[in-house]
C-alpha cells in the first residue's frame, strides 16, 4: 500500500469517528430528555458509591439500573462512544504509520489524539462507575476538538523537523495529551456541580458528587501534568540548552500548574471547597486550553512549529 | 458605614509586638493566604508570556519600546520586560515559600509523633461509625487473633486490647508523601538560586573550518552568575570541522529543516589528541560541566576586496545572519586598512528571487542559486571614535556611496572611479553555539523526581483507621463482632476494607 492510500484511509477513519460521535453526541442528548425523575437518579448515584475506591461500584450498580428510555438512550450513545473512539484509534494509528514517527508532530495531529485522549479518559472511567450522564458533556469538546481539527489545522503528514526528533516526544507529549482529556472531564464535571443545585438537568448527581468526582480526577491528572512539565524541562535542557527558559508554552504550563495546585489547596480549605473550587478547576482548563491553542497560534514561542 | 451595629464593641487588648508577629505568622501560614498567593503567582506570570522579554527576546523587547513610547517606559520601569526577575514578582514566590515552609515545618514535628504512636483505641460507641455487625460462632480471643493476622497482612499498624478490641491505621505515607513534596519544592527553588550564582551560559558562531578554544574572549556573549568565575571555565577546545544540514523540498513544509549536523574535532582538557564528534539538535556535546549545544547555522559569503593600487586589503568569508526561514541573510564588511576606507552592507540569497514588493529575496534555504546584493560606501568607518561598535552593522553617515551590484560566486565588480574591486569567491556555512552549565541542574532533577513521588503518595494513599469490637453474646454462645472505620480525608470513605474484613471474618469460619 503506498503512502498517498494511507494519508486517505487515516483521514476517513477520523471521519467516520466523527460521525459516530456525531450520533452519539446526539443519543446522549436525547437521553436527557426522556430521563428518570432526580430522585431516583441520585438514589442511584448515591448508592453507587460517591467515593474514593473505585471497585466497589460494579455490583450495586447493575441491581440498580433498571430498563429505562432515557438510559436506553445513553447506553446507546455509550456504545457509538466506544466505537468512535475505536475508529479514532485507527486513524491515529495509520497516520502515524503514514508519518513514520509518533503521530503529534503538528497541531492536526496534537488534536485528533487529544480527542481520543479525552474519549477514552472518559470511557475507561466509565467501566468503573455509572456516568452516562456526563456523556454529552464529553463527546461536545471531543467533536469540537475534531472538527477544529480537520477544518483549521488539517496539515499534510512531514517529517519532523530536527528539534522535534526525539524520544521525549512521544513521553512529554503523550503524557501531555492524557492530562488534557482528564482536564476536559474534570471541567465538564466542574461546570456540572456549579449548575447541579438549580435543578435544570434532572439526571444530574447530587452536587457534592460531582465536587468529589473532580476532585478524583484532578487527584490523578495533577501528578502527571507535574511528570509531564518535567519531562518537558528535561527535554528543553537537551534541546536547547536550560531547563527552564520561561518560553510562553512553559510560562502557560506553568500558570496551569499552579492553578491546579490551588484547586487541591482550596480542597481542603474552608469556604473555598465547593463552588470557588469548582471555579479554580475550570480556570486551570482555561489555561490548558491557552496554552494549547493560543500559544501555538498567537504568541512566538520555541514551541511554535510543525505546521502551527 | 452608616450601618449601625447592635453588638457591643469589645474593647481588644493592647497587641504586643511579639502577639503582633505572631498574628502575621499565623495569616502568613494560613491556607488562605496561601491559596491567594498561588493565584497571585499566576497572575504574575501572564504579562511574561504577553508582553515581550528581555531574557528571550531582547531585540523584539527594543521595537517594542520603539512602538509605545508612553507605555513602554512606565513598563519598562516596573520590570514587565523581565517578569521573572521583577522584584514584585520575587515578593509573591518569596512569600509563598515562607507561607509554604511556615505551614510545612510545623507538621513534621507532629507527623513525627504521629508515625511512632500506636492507633487510638475503639470507641465506646463503635457503631456510631457505621460499619457492620455479625454474629460468629467462636471465641472473642480466635476472632481477634484473625484480624490482627488479616490487617497484619494488609499492611495495617494493628494493636490489641486483650480480648476485646483491635485497632488498626494506616497510610501514613499520605502526610509523608505530602511533606516530601513540599521540601522538594523548597529544593527546586534552592537548586535553580544555585545554578544562577554558580552557571554561565556563552554563544559564539564558528564557520566552518574555524577554531574556538573556550576562554572568555572568544565568546560573542558571555553571561556567568555573580557568584562564577570566568577563570575556571573548562579548558577544551574544538574546530567545526563540517556542517550538514538538509531542508524539506516536499510541497508541503517547502523548505523546513530536517537536519543539522556539526562535525567537530575536540580537545577535552587535559588531552592532547583530538577527537572526531558530532552535535546535533537534542544531542549536545558534554565536557566536563559544560554542555555544548547546535542552537543555529547560516552562510558566511567569502570575499577579495582591492584597493586602488590592486593590493588585497581585505580576504576573508565573513558571517551574515539570517533574516528569515529561506535564509535571506545580512552581513557588513569593513576595511579599515584602504584609504579611504571601505564599507560594504550586503544581502546573501541561497537561491535567489526578486519581487516587486520585496526586491531580491531568499525563496529556499539551500544554496541552489546563490548571489550576493552588495552596497559599497567609502569614506570614514567611525572605528577610531571610541564607541564600540557591532560587527553587523555599518554606521555610514560619514562615508559616500559607492553603488550597487549583485554578483554569483566568482563574479568581481570593479568599484566605480577605481576606487578598487570586490571579489564573491564563493561562500562557507557556519554553526552557532550555546555553551551552557548550570551545576544546579542536577540537584533539580532529583528534587523534582522527589516531589512526583511525594505528590503521587499524598494523592494516592488514604489515611484509615479501622476498629474490630468483640463481646461474648451469652444468648447464642458465640460472639458480636462490631467493625467499623473512618478516614481522615474528607471525600474518603474505609467501607471496602470494612466490607472485606467482616468478610474475612466470617468466612475463616465456617
Amino acid at each position: 500500500m503506498n503512502s498517498i492510500d494511507l494519508a486517505e484511509m487515516s483521514n476517513n477513519f477520523v471521519y467516520a469517528s466523527m460521525i459516530t460521535l456525531f450520533l452519539a453526541t446526539i443519543f446522549f442528548a436525547l437521553s436527557y430528555s426522556a430521563g428518570r425523575t432526580r430522585a431516583e437518579t441520585r438514589a442511584l448515584v448515591d448508592s453507587t458509591g460517591s467515593v474514593i475506591p473505585p471497585a466497589e461500584s460494579s455490583s450495586s450498580e447493575a441491581a440498580t439500573t433498571p430498563a429505562n428510555p432515557g438510559w436506553r438512550m445513553a447506553n446507546i450513545g455509550l456504545s457509538l462512544s466506544w466505537l468512535s473512539a475505536g475508529l479514532l484509534l485507527v486513524g491515529v494509528i495509520v497516520r502515524s504509520l503514514w508519518a513514520d514517527r509518533a503521530p503529534w508532530g503538528n497541531m492536526y495531529e496534537y488534536s485528533i489524539t487529544s480527542a481520543l485522549g479525552i474519549l477514552l479518559v472518559y470511557l475507561i472511567w466509565s467501566t468503573r462507575r455509572d456516568l452516562r450522564w456526563l456523556g454529552l458533556f464529553v463527546t461536545i469538546p471531543a467533536l469540537l476538538t475534531l472538527g477544529l481539527a480537520v477544518t483549521v489545522l488539517y496539515t499534510e503528514a512531514a517529517q519532523l523537523v530536527p528539534a522535534l526528533k526525539s524520544y521525549w516526544l512521544v513521553i512529554h507529549v503523550l503524557a501531555a495529551i492524557i492530562c488534557g482529556g482528564a482536564f476536559t472531564v474534570a471541567a465538564a464535571t466542574a461546570g456540572l456541580s456549579l449548575i447541579a443545585d438549580r435543578h435544570w438537568i434532572k439526571q444530574l448527581p447530587s452536587r457534592e458528587t460531582l465536587e468529589k468526582l473532580t476532585h478524583r480526577i484532578i487527584a490523578f491528572s495533577f501528578p502527571l501534568w507535574t511528570f509531564a512539565v518535567i519531562a518537558g524541562a528535561i527535554w528543553a535542557e537537551n534541546a536547547w540548552g536550560r531547563y527552564w527558559g520561561w518560553d510562553p508554552k512553559e510560562t502557560w504550563a506553568f500558570i496551569t500548574w499552579v492553578i491546579f495546585a490551588a484547586y487541591l489547596h482550596a480542597r481542603s480549605t474552608a469556604g473555598w471547597k465547593h463552588q470557588k473550587a469548582s471555579v479554580i478547576a475550570i480556570l486551570g482548563w482555561v489555561a490548558f486550553l491557552i496554552n494549547y491553542f493560543g500559544v501555538n497560534i498567537f504568541v512566538n514561542s520555541l514551541h511554535s512549529y510543525a505546521g502551527v | 458605614m452608616a450601618t449601625e451595629t447592635t453588638t457591643e464593641q469589645v474593647p481588644l487588648p493592647p497587641m504586643s509586638r511579639v502577639g503582633f508577629f505572631r498574628w502575621m505568622w499565623r495569616q502568613l501560614t494560613s491556607m488562605k493566604t496561601a491559596l491567594i498567593l498561588l493565584f497571585l503567582l499566576a497572575l504574575a506570570s501572564v504579562p511574561g508570556s504577553v508582553i515581550p522579554q528581555r531574557g528571550i527576546n531582547p531585540i523584539l523587547v527594543d521595537e517594542w519600546l520603539t512602538d509605545n513610547p508612553t507605555w513602554g517606559p512606565l513598563l519598562d520601569t516596573f520590570g514587565f520586560f523581565d517578569v521573572f526577575a521583577a522584584p514584585w514578582f520575587a515578593a509573591i514566590y518569596i512569600l509563598l515559600f515562607i507561607s509554604l515552609i511556615g505551614c510545612v515545618l510545623p507538621r513534621l514535628g507532629v507527623h513525627w509523633r504521629a508515625m511512632r504512636q500506636p492507633p487510638p483505641p475503639a470507641p465506646r460507641y463503635l457503631m456510631r461509625l457505621g460499619g457492620e455487625t455479625a454474629e460468629i460462632n467462636e471465641q472473642p480471643a480466635l476472632i481477634l487473633s484473625r484480624a490482627e493476622k488479616y490487617l497484619h497482612k494488609d499492611r495495617w499498624r494493628v494493636i490489641r486490647s486483650g480480648e476485646s478490641w483491635v485497632a488498626a491505621e494506616k497510610g501514613y505515607l499520605r502526610e509523608t508523601g505530602n511533606l516530601v513534596f513540599h521540601f522538594s519544592l523548597i529544593l527546586i527553588l534552592f537548586a535553580v538560586a544555585y545554578g544562577g550564582l554558580f552557571g554561565w551560559r556563552g554563544n559564539v558562531i564558528v564557520r566552518e573550518g574555524e577554531g574556538f578554544s573556550n576562554t572568555l574572549t572568544q565568546y560573542d556573549a558571555w553571561s556567568g552568575g555573580r557568584l562564577t568565575s570566568p577563570d575556571t571555565l573548562p579548558a577544551f577546545s574544538f574546530t567545526l570541522e563540517d556542517f550538514n544540514v538538509e531542508f524539506s523540498r516536499a510541497e508541503s513544509q517547502r523548505g523546513a529543516p530536517q537536519l543539522f549536523e556539526a562535525d567537530v574535532s575536540v580537545v577535552r582538557p587535559g588531552e592532547s589528541m583530538a577527537a572526531n564528534e558530532r552535535i546535533e539538535v537534542n544531542y549536545p556535546m558534554t565536557i566536563e560541566s559544560a554542555k555544548i549545544f547546535l542552537v543555529g547555522h547560516g552562510y558566511a559569503p567569502q570575499f577579495i576586496i582591492r584597493d586602488s593600487t590592486g593590493n588585497i586589503v581585505f580576504d576573508d568569508a565573513v558571517v551574515f545572519l539570517p533574516q528569515d526561514g529561506s535564509f535571506t541573510s545580512t552581513g557588513v564588511i569593513k576595511v579599515p586598512d584602504s584609504t579611504p576606507q571601505l564599507g560594504v552592507r550586503g544581502i546573501f540569497l541561497p537561491t535567489t528571487a526578486l519581487s516587486e514588493e520585496r526586491g531580491p529575496f531568499s525563496s529556499f534555504p539551500a544554496p541552489d542559486d546563490p548571489s550576493v546584493f552588495l552596497g559599497a560606501w567609502e569614506g570614514d568607518l567611525g572605528l577610531d571614535s571610541g564607541i564600540p561598535q557591532s560587527v553587523y552593522t555599518l554606521d555610514s553617515e560619514s562615508m559616500e556611496q559607492l553603488g550597487l551590484r549583485a554578483l554569483r560566486p566568482g563574479e568581481t565588480w570593479e568599484l566605480p572611479g577605481g576606487a578598487g574591486s570586490i571579489e564573491f569567491v564563493d561562500f562557507e556555512r557556519w554553526a552557532s553555539f550555546q555553551i551552557a552549565a548550570d551545576p544546579g541542574k542536577e540537584v533539580a532533577l532529583i528534587a523534582s523526581i522527589l516531589a512526583i513521588a511525594g505528590l503521587s503518595l499524598s494523592l494516592f494513599i488514604q489515611r484509615r483507621r479501622v476498629w474490630v469490637k468483640v463481646r461474648p453474646n451469652a444468648a447464642t454462645g458465640g460472639t458480636t463482632v462490631e467493625v467499623a472505620g473512618l478516614a481522615k480525608a474528607s471525600g474518603d470513605d474505609p467501607k471496602e476494607n470494612v466490607d472485606e474484613l467482616v468478610k474475612y471474618l466470617i468466612g475463616e469460619a465456617t
